[in-house]
């Protein structure tokens, strides 16, 4: 009982010293929670854009067949199907049609892609929720709404124009928002692609572990396609979050600098009236340990208030402000930013990583002089 | 009774700058009386009521309490003595700023982990002594030099010490409040406290208060006896 309460007087003393002294302390909050905020933005986006892409891409196929002349992509002959079909292992093997549209109206690319529920409702299409904003229609001001048309420019020159039968859920903008599914004859009308062509083929196997030896088998008998697996995607995804995550810790190294050096400043040196308190107190009785107590408790107040309130900010920054700050480089060059908010993914790890590299080095560096100042003895007071 | 033995305090030894605080003194303080030490500025006063108080510990020698010897005492033993037994009032009375005058009277009890409630009750008790109950939630820095000096002797007194040690208590204050100090030390001694106060300050060792005075000079002891 009188241990709990010896903590309880200490803290007490330590929260009237931390408020004795608070525009030191509120200045040095601030300035922590900051870099803590920016800090933790910068993972929680990161990590929440990987687990929503691998989200994602679990639906998507296991492997996907490109055809490839002089090095670049090129459409697929659909004679190809029924070889690859008889390929030991694979389950189905379906053609997709998809590719990117550009809009001079509104200036913006849209990926146009094939749905096969709309099969026989040529002139249909379902649209993503960037697509509604951003194109323009015939009455100019408004967004897209269901049932208005959209005039499209096909290869040749003519106007296509196709009615909006359905808009995308906001759920899924990240890869929905720039997104116009349409029937497969609109999609040849319009790019001018013949029957005989898809844009890719997908499969589906049986054992995930047959991937690469069905994947060798297509491109012995195909030289020219190039297959690509789910997991090669994904490995990109993660490389190019953490590239862009990274770019943005770089940018961030200048506060994180600012702020080492303001906490070196607090670390390496006690104020004279700090050190004149701390001999008073040695004189009227506290032991060293008392001392550092205090001193563990005030570091603890500091950076736990800041590592708290930082990380908070940064959860409502990305998760429901939608990551205003650095949206902009983080998702992409695209004219289409998807306004979407990210489910939340916290990883764990990461918070214990970003805690043990501010919280403790704080508490560490508050203890330290002040172990200094309260190993001297108590009579220095009486000749201050 | 304190008893000091060949008590020597030197600082900076062995480097050019060495300096003799206190220079072999031996000495008997009583208990429940009060004694001054006397001294000009520089005599070594300071040093020996640091000593005798387990603030500093001797170059060499030997102090007892009660027949305990506690001049080899580890640091943390030390201060639990130093607790437990003595109250310090300071030259400068050295309350800390920006807190109350209640929060300043119970600070050092904080490490014995006494209940709050019980402990601001004899906090409470002690300020209500020495007038001064409507200061409780004062900070300590509006408070009058005579009113600081009181809280001063307030927050010494909470751990109930049996000793009470004061450092030219009357530096800063008036003749009136000087002698309102020793009354206050005066009614300390009545109740069973043994008083020690550095002062060179006529009101101090001429009062009728102190029963023992001590002359040093130059960190010697020069006499030693009963008034």
């Amino acid at each position: 009982m009188g241990a709990i309460e010896k903590q309880r007087h200490i803290l007490d003393f330590t929260l009237s010293s931390l408020w004795r002294r608070k525009g030191k302390n509120i200045s040095l909050v601030i300035v922590y929670t900051f870099v803590i905020f920016l800090l933790a933005s910068v993972m929680f986006f990161a990590h929440s854009m990987k687990e929503e892409a691998s989200l994602v891409l679990e639906g998507s196929p296991e492997l996907i067949v490109q055809r490839l002349v002089a090095g670049r992509q090129d459409f697929i002959p659909t004679s190809y199907i029924d070889s690859i079909k008889h390929i030991k292992g694979v389950q189905s093997v379906s053609p997709r049609l998809w590719g990117y549209y550009y809009d001079a109206l509104s200036g913006a690319n849209y990926t146009v892609m094939v749905n096969e529920a709309l099969k026989n409702r040529a002139g249909e299409i379902i649209v993503g929720n960037g697509v509604t904003r951003r194109r323009a229609t015939e009455k100019r001001n408004s967004v897209v709404k269901v049932n208005d048309t959209i005039p499209f420019k096909t290869y040749g020159g003519s106007i296509v124009p196709l009615k909006v039968k359905g808009i995308l859920s906001s759920d899924s903008e990240l890869v929905t928002s720039d997104l116009i599914q349409v029937s497969e004859e609109d999609f040849r009308k319009i790019f001018g692609i013949s029957k005989d062509y898809a844009t890719d083929l997908v499969l589906k196997v049986r054992n995930a572990k047959e991937l690469p030896t069905i994947a060798g088998k297509i491109t012995r008998a195909y030289p020219d396609t190039r297959p690509i697996m789910r997991d090669e995607i994904l490995r990109t995804y993660d490389a190019v979050f953490d590239w862009r995550g990274g770019v943005i810790v770089v940018v961030l190294t200048g506060s994180l600098f600012a702020f080492i050096i303001l906490a070196w400043d607090k670390a390496t040196g006690l104020s004279a009236e700090e050190k004149k308190e701390i001999g008073i107190l040695k004189a009227i009785g506290w032991e060293t340990s008392d001392i550092l107590l205090m001193k563990f408790w005030e570091g603890a107040v500091v950076s736990l208030s800041a590592f708290l309130t930082g990380i908070l900010l940064a959860y409502l920054h990305i998760f429901l402000m939608a990551s205003i700050l650095f949206e902009p480089v983080l998702k992409g060059w695209s004219v289409l930013y998807p306004q979407f908010k990210l489910t939340p993914f916290i990883n764990a790890y990461q918070l214990v990583t970003l805690f043990f590299l501010t919280v403790i080095p704080y508490t560490v560096a508050t203890i330290v002089p002040s172990w200094r100042s309260a190993t001297i003895d108590p009579d220095s007071v009486m000749r201050a | 009774m304190i008893r000091l033995s060949e008590v020597r305090k030197v600082f900076n030894a062995g480097k050019p700058n060495e300096f003799v605080a206190v220079d072999g003194v031996s000495l008997s303080i009583d208990s429940e009386k009060a004694t001054a030490l006397r001294g000009p500025s520089g005599s070594g006063k300071t040093t020996l009521l640091s000593i005798l108080g387990c603030m500093a510990r001797p170059t060499s020698g030997r102090i007892t309490l009660e027949g305990r010897q506690i001049s080899s005492l580890p640091e943390r033993f030390l201060t639990k003595v130093r607790r437990e037994t003595f109250g310090f009032m300071f030259q400068q009375f050295n309350l800390i700023k920006g807190l109350t005058t209640l929060e300043n009277v119970m600070l050092p009890a904080y490490p014995s982990g006494e209940m709050h409630s019980s402990l601001k009750e004899r906090a409470m008790e002690l300020l209500g002594l020495f007038n001064l109950s409507h200061k409780e939630s004062s900070k300590v820095e509006w408070l009058s030099g005579g009113e600081a000096q009181r809280a001063a002797i307030a927050r010494a007194l909470i751990n109930n010490p049996s000793i009470i040690i004061a450092d030219e208590p009357t530096a800063h204050l008036d003749t009136r409040l000087s002698k309102e100090l020793m009354e206050i030390m005066g009614r300390l001694k009545t109740e069973g406290k043994t008083i020690l106060i550095a002062s060179h300050d006529p009101v101090v060792y001429e009062s009728d208060v102190i029963d023992q005075i001590v002359d040093i000079r130059d960190g010697k002891l020069v006499s030693s006896g009963s008034v």
